[in-house]
């Protein structure tokens, strides 16, 4: 019972954070919003695997923590350096 | 009676974890800044899934499933404040002024005098009310 309530208080802060990633006015708070957004996601899998009856959902649950956090850090340091790191395109 | 338990604990830190939710997510659409809403955020990614995991890792029991939660949990304990000091590394860096620094800089100007007024950052009114001071 508590984890539908956590599953719809989950679709409510995705849409407060979806929200903010329309009209964040710089790019960083596009990108915090967006990270919100994975670890929301993040927990709404994990409780729908609960709520299912199916815990073996925490697996992808796992595997979008770490594509969050490695999105995340890619997307900042094209903001902050232009390239991901390879000479050839970054540099005109 | 050991059922009943476990289930009342795991529904009372679930319900932390939503509260903690709810409240982060208020703030990254009320607070003014970039600066601010990194708190928000970082009530969402500490606070709010701390207590939902911990909810779950109480409803399931020691199991694969829970120590696969264990270590979602301590994933994200670990990497979601390096994210987001990262964020506002990046954010200061590309010169994104925080909102508060005109309220910094007005309260001490007026004591300092008017000659200190139009600097740019309250190092030199700090200094100038130091020296008022000797």
């Amino acid at each position: 019972m508590m984890m539908i309530v956590a599953m719809i208080a989950c679709a409510v802060c995705l849409v407060l954070a979806l929200v903010r990633t329309a009209l964040g006015p710089t790019a960083f708070d596009r990108v915090l919003a967006v990270n919100a957004m994975g670890t929301l996601v993040i927990l709404g899998i994990a409780l729908h695997g609960f709520v299912m009856g199916r815990p073996e959902f925490v697996d992808i649950a796992l595997l979008y923590a770490i594509l969050n956090f490695i999105g995340t850090f890619a997307v900042l340091k094209i903001f902050s350096t232009g390239s991901l790191g390879d000479k050839s395109a970054g540099s005109k | 009676m050991m059922d009943m338990l476990i289930t009342i604990l795991s529904g009372l830190s679930i319900a932390i974890g939503v509260v903690a939710l709810l409240i982060g997510s208020l703030g990254l659409i009320r607070l003014p800044d970039v600066f601010c809403r990194i708190h928000a955020v970082g009530m969402i990614d500490t606070a709010g899934a701390s207590f939902i995991i911990l909810g779950m890792i109480i409803h399931q029991g020691f199991s694969l499933v829970s120590v696969k939660l264990l270590l979602i949990g301590i994933f994200l304990f670990f990497t979601s404040p390096i994210a987001t000091h990262a964020v506002a590394q990046v954010a200061h860096k590309m010169g994104v002024k925080p909102v508060g620094r005109d309220l910094v800089k007005k309260s001490p100007a007026k004591r300092a005098g008017k000659n200190t007024a139009r600097n740019k950052t309250g190092k030199t009114a700090s200094a100038a009310s130091e020296k008022g001071k000797s």
